[in-house]
């Protein structure tokens, strides 16, 4: 028997959803759809009496209070006859084999009521006017339903039965690749959504033609599982030979000889002060905190998954780095979130949309949904990001995510051992995901939302919070030998790397299964999430299992660590695969790749005849997207969950912007760590040294101000390009690594993880036939984790007192290329901010003494929009006044007049402060300073009005107020 | 004397524990995390304790509604040991998801009243000021105004009936009330009837509140520390702790 309960709301005015349909359909311009009412239904299935489905709808299903139900039959008509005179009908459905989270936990819990029904669905329903078929199916798909993941019904429901899938048969499948020629090998790869090239293909061929045999399918999913993109930097690690005008640089391995070299030589400089743990090694990179804690950091991208369905994108992607933390060393335990997103603009109008890509506003709003329903429910405080608008992100947007986690030390290093157990935990194993790690490797089209659906996965975030709960508990007892989550490649890549020189042999057929019918092959690559595998020593496996148990956690031993060399897969006892670790680990053919870079030419800033007044500008600067308040986002994230809250990304009587946000490292000790992020996007296309060297300047100043050692700062990359096969790409990857290196040198902060995220190109052809290919601008987000002595020393950017005197330190230049201030007055021509690593870090070195030393109260790091933005939000979080006098400014400017007053103003040059400094403290402030160019620029008032006054003497005033309303202009939009 | 026993009852999905135990050993107890399971297998373990905290978080992911399984499961399984547990003079503390949970177990207000969706339809994390009127209620003795954060997204109290509110007020049992900011303006963050925050029985021995106190037990968790409050000073929600273990000492 199939049954329908719907619960509705009793009172029209807790129907929120009505409230966002009819908002959202005018948006997506069907404005006749002016009323709505919607339900939350339940389909279940099973051997349950009307009885039985009433007193679950009213015990489990329904509040009392607030809301009603019906029970029917599917296909009843009483279960869609129209409400309040609303004719159409319209349900959406998570499709077949897609994560429902709500099922699972209501199918779950019916054990409580002592029902077990077979199968368990849930459906959202709405009641909408009469609406013409193209105005309901616009309605269904550009704002209720996602194609990736739902199915929508209009009408009565049609279902007999939500139970599918039959047990899958071994059959074994032989590839042959003998014969064919290059074209045949990339048809193939490009069929089986491989990812391989030829040249790979051809390695394949020889090594199973020596084994005198055809490569069966689950071994040639294995290799390219393996040697994909995502799975093993295949770009980044190349030879390369760099091309420049001045000469050509030979690198045998780019990412080694560039990233990774100079955190060796800060490692070295550093001797035995050296405070890296794990770099580079391990699922994300370990650091010393403090006498008994180590404190790990990892950032993840998540764009092509968040392109096709932004909630479900953002929320595996913030589930997946959350386990790379939980899978470091012998565990760690997640405690603070990052996230940052690079979208296309806001307001771009729905008819310049290309085909198959979502609005820019309607992705922001459903990656933002993902990281807070996921994070929250983590119970992770979501504490820093950022969001950047670029044309260039409209088709690939950017979603990154990231964890800090914390780890008793000594249990960085995790070792398996011959004879271990591999245990799967967590999530059971579905189609979901299947082809992710390669999928994430080939560029968007304008059919990928179709195509590659079974790449994009739902979260169920509690699975992962009792995975996580597990984890820490087993750990704590030493329960296991190694941990890895299980991302991109599922089984194939965690189970492969962990026994990359020990081999083992799985018997896919004990995994737990979602459904019936998933193929050995399938068992083997699909990405389903919120698993982990964990290496246990035999003797310890009846302890495991009760603590998984015990935390209501699926824990499998599907097979061992055998010390062979060779992973071999099983079905009921037949041999699926079979594959010699090393051919899978080291059998990748590396090919020598050419890139090309010219530095762009040095030229003066051409300003435009009229120019904006500088209150103008500074309004429209703090009302700039890249600019103004996120507290629309930053408010849905529980950014204080875990009770370690000290520096809040939202701060002072004005509720003002943070720099670095800072949590204690254990709760109960006086020891922070600190926060910041840096992405330079409008300087990559002119200049990807300077724009990957310009945030990592930003992502460090953000933590120095909030009160970090500069001296101790460990760094993330982040590398999102477009299509690097290009020689001229390529080359402005190379230029980005360089710049890696040379600040983490210049300034002793060593990286200690990173990953790539390559080729977001995005392809269509537009109605006229004409085909066009988008890029997005080179990206590097950079991410800086400090660390703070004594929580009670950090300080914030708020001002603080009257009286109080500002300084800026740091000399300012008008190179204003990719700057906010360009984009606002049409400036051409220009140059982009040129970092001076020594000048940053005796900067650094001399604000951290006088924050340390408490000369500085409020501290804020001069970027976006420039110092008079930097005061004016000051002045906002301090909810008072201030005074600006741009003469005063230690400068290199060449601009006069008007133009003088704007690039003083505005321009971005990096490695600046703004620092507020009570009198009594002016003496001992201006001895930390010596030698390097700062001054007094003017004083924090009482009255809430900042005053600016320009090179000639003349001033402007502005009400705090109204900075604030520009400020907060867009976030109020959003809610 | 022995330092009383605080019980912190989790179950899957809530997140709160470890900042919510912390919470009551800063205020002199002996805290102790358990999972509801274990609890329902040995009902006996309650016995150990004289509090009983149901922290915050989103048990069993909140996916049908927040607090609706863990209450379920308390009735069906563990009905009669909190009942012992009120009438041997335990205290129970809800915070937040532990709220929701509470209130649909009956324990607090019988079934006259829910947490609804917030009014603005989604999750909010910020701070609110609170005016407080103890009466009976143990854990609230001597607060009068204070600030605490929020962060929830069904928070809206609400009754059946106009005339079921009127009732609680008389009894003295709408205890914690949204209050207006510096400058006047009501902090009520959610919608709620009458702005109520947090309520109690009728005994005052349990007491639930949507409001965070583990998470201002410090001035450094303050949203405005910085500059203006004594960084090394304690935190208002300390004081809901304290009055606790005070009240079973």
């Amino acid at each position: 028997m199939l049954w329908e309960v719907n619960v509705h709301h009793k009172a029209a005015s807790g129907d929120h959803t009505a409230r966002a349909v009819v908002a959202g359909a005018a948006a997506v311009g069907v404005d006749e759809c002016t009323q709505a009412v919607t339900a939350t239904g339940w389909l279940i299935e099973g051997e349950l009496s009307r009885a039985d489905v009433e007193q679950l709808a009213a015990t489990l299903l329904t509040d009392p209070v607030t809301e009603s139900f019906t029970v029917a039959e599917v296909g009843d008509a009483a279960a869609t006859a129209g409400r309040d005179h609303l004719p159409t009908v319209l349900h959406v459905l998570p499709r077949t084999g897609v994560t429902d989270p709500a099922a699972l936990t209501a199918h779950q819990s019916l054990a409580l009521l002592g029902l077990r029904p077979t199968a368990v669905r849930s459906v959202k329903k709405y009641w909408l006017p009469a609406l013409d078929e193209a105005a309901t199916q616009r309605l269904a798909w550009k704002l209720l339903a996602s194609e990736a993941i739902h199915d929508v019904v209009v009408g009565p429901l049609t279902i007999t039965t939500l139970s599918g899938g039959r047990t899958w048969t071994f059959t074994q499948e032989s590839i042959s690749l003998e014969g064919l020629d290059d074209a045949a090998l990339a048809q193939l790869s490009r069929d089986r959504c491989l990812a391989l090239t030829a040249a790979e293909l051809h390695a394949v061929r020889d090594h199973f033609h020596s084994l005198g045999r055809d490569p069966f399918e689950i071994e040639l999913e294995t290799i390219a599982q393996t040697w994909s993109e995502h799975c093993c930097h295949k770009t980044l690690g190349s030879p390369v030979d760099h091309i420049r005008p001045d000469g050509t640089t030979r690198y045998d391995n780019l990412l080694k000889e560039t990233v990774f070299a100079a955190t060796q030589k800060v490692r070295e400089q550093l001797g035995l002060r050296d405070w890296c743990v794990s770099v580079f090694r391990d699922n994300s990179g370990v650091v010393r905190f403090d006498g008994d804690h180590d404190i790990c950091v990892k950032v993840e991208t998540h764009n092509h998954p968040s392109a096709i369905e932004p909630y479900g994108g953002a929320a595996t992607g913030l589930g997946g780095v959350i386990r790379d933390v939980l899978g470091t060393g012998l565990a760690a335990k997640p405690i603070a979130n990052l996230d940052v997103f690079c979208v296309g603009p806001s307001d771009l109008h729905a008819d310049d949309l290309p085909p198959g890509v979502i609005h820019p506003r309607r992705l922001l709003e459903g990656v933002v949904a993902g990281v807070r329903d996921y994070g929250n429910r983590m119970g992770i405080p979501t504490i820093a990001g950022g969001v950047f608008y670029d044309p260039g992100y409209l088709c690939n947007p950017l979603v990154f995510c990231g964890t800090v986690g914390v780890m008793p030390r000594n249990a960085a290093d995790a070792a398996v051992q011959r004879g271990d157990l591999v245990v799967v935990a967590g999530g059971r194993t579905g189609r979901d995901g299947i082809h992710g790690a390669t999928f994430s490797s080939i560029e968007l089209s304008s059919e990928s939302e179709a195509e590659s659906g079974g790449a994009v996965q739902i979260g169920h975030a509690i699975n992962e919070k009792t995975l996580c709960d597990f984890v820490l508990a087993a750990a704590e007892q030493r329960l296991f030998h190694a941990i890895t989550d299980c991302g991109a490649g599922g089984l194939s890549s965690a189970v492969g790397e962990m026994g990359a020189t020990l081999g083992a042999e799985v018997d896919l057929d004990r995994v737990p299964l979602k459904y019936e019918g998933l193929s050995a092959t399938e068992v083997w690559i699909s990405e389903a999430q919120e698993r982990m595998v964990l290496a246990v020593p035999p003797g310890k496996w009846e302890k495991l299992a009760a603590v998984a148990a015990a935390e209501g956690v699926e824990a499998t031993a599907i097979g061992t660590f055998t010390g062979t060399g060779r992973l071999v897969l099983k079905w009921q006892g037949n041999i699926a695969g079979d594959l010699d670790c090393h051919f899978l680990h080291e059998g990748r053919p590396r090919q020598r790749l050419i890139s090309r870079y010219t530095p762009p030419p040095r030229e003066a800033t051409v300003w435009p005849a009229t120019l904006p007044s500088l209150d103008q500008c500074l309004l429209d600067m703090l009302a700039a997207p890249d600019v103004a308040s996120k507290e629309w986002i930053i408010r849905q994230y529980d950014h204080e969950v875990q009770g370690a809250s000290v520096v809040k990304p939202l701060l002072g009587p004005g509720e003002g912007p943070a720099d670095g946000t800072v949590v204690r490292g254990v709760l109960g000790r006086d020891r922070g760590i600190v926060l910041g992020v840096g992405l330079r996007h409008r300087i990559g296309p002119r200049d990807p040294y300077q724009m990957a060297a310009g945030g990592i300047v930003e992502a460090i100043a953000n933590v120095v101000a909030a009160g970090a050692d500069p001296d101790k700062i460990a760094l993330l990359d982040n590398f999102c390009w477009g299509d690097t096969r290009r020689e001229a790409s390529l080359g402005t990857l190379v230029e980005a690594c360089r710049g890696c290196h040379d600040m983490a040198v210049a300034f002793a902060a060593p990286f200690v993880s990173g990953k790539d995220s390559l080729n977001n190109v995005f392809s269509y052809t537009d109605t006229a036939g004409t085909h066009h290919e988008l890029s997005i601008p080179p990206t590097l987000l950079a991410t800086a984790m400090g660390q703070v002595d004594d929580i009670h020393r950090a300080v914030t950017p708020d001002l603080k007192a009257a009286g109080n005197r500002l300084a800026i330190v740091g000399l300012s230049r008008d190179e204003l290329t990719g700057s906010q201030v360009e984009l606002l007055c049409g400036l051409t021509g220009g140059s982009v901010p040129q970092v001076d690593p020594d000048a940053c870090r005796r900067v650094w070195s001399a604000v951290a003494a006088a924050i340390r030393s408490r000369c500085i109260v409020s501290c804020h790091d001069v970027s976006d929009g420039g110092v008079a933005a930097a005061v004016a939000e000051m002045v906002i979080g301090g909810n008072c006044g201030g005074r600006l006098d741009l003469a005063a400014i230690p400068a290199e400017v060449a601009a006069t007049g008007a133009a003088r007053n704007i690039a003083l103003a505005f321009t971005e040059t990096p490695g600046r402060f703004v620092c507020e400094v009570p009198a009594a403290a002016a003496e001992r402030f201006q001895a930390f300073l010596d030698g390097l160019p700062w001054a007094w620029v003017g004083e924090v008032l009482a009255e809430p009005v900042l005053t600016i006054t320009g090179t000639a003497g003349e001033s402007i005033r502005l009400p705090v107020a109204e900075l604030s309303q520009a400020w907060r202009r867009i976030a109020s939009s959003h809610s | 004397m022995l330092a009383p026993r605080a019980l912190i009852l989790r179950a899957p999905g809530t997140n709160c524990d470890y900042e919510t135990a912390h919470a009551f050993e800063r205020a002199g107890a002996i805290a102790r995390r358990m999972h509801v399971h274990a609890l329902a297998e040995k009902p006996a373990l309650a016995d150990d304790f004289q509090i009983l905290c149901i922290p915050g978080g989103f048990s069993y992911g909140d996916d049908i509604a927040s607090g609706r399984i863990f209450a379920l499961e308390l009735k069906l399984r563990l009905g009669d040991t909190l009942l012992k547990f009120r009438d041997k003079g335990g205290l129970m503390l809800g915070i937040c998801n532990g709220f929701q949970v509470l209130l649909q177990t009956g324990l607090l207000l019988g079934d006259v009243a829910t947490l609804a969706h917030n009014n603005t339809g989604r999750f909010v994390d910020r701070w609110v000021h609170l005016r407080a009127m103890p009466g009976k209620c143990v854990f609230l003795q001597g607060i009068d105004r204070c600030e605490l954060p929020v962060a929830h997204a069904e928070g809206r109290f609400v009754t059946r009936s106009p005339e079921d509110f009127a009732a609680l007020d008389a009894a003295g049992q709408l205890v914690l009330r949204y209050g207006p900011d510096a400058s006047g303006v009501s902090t009520n963050p959610n919608g709620s009837m009458g702005d109520v925050a947090g309520v109690c029985d009728p005994t005052g021995r349990i007491f639930g509140l949507m409001p965070h106190p583990e998470r201002f037990i410090d001035a450094t968790q303050h949203p405005s520390w910085n500059g203006r409050l004594d960084p090394t000073a304690a935190g208002a929600g300390l004081t809901i702790f304290t009055n606790a273990v005070k009240a079973v000492a």
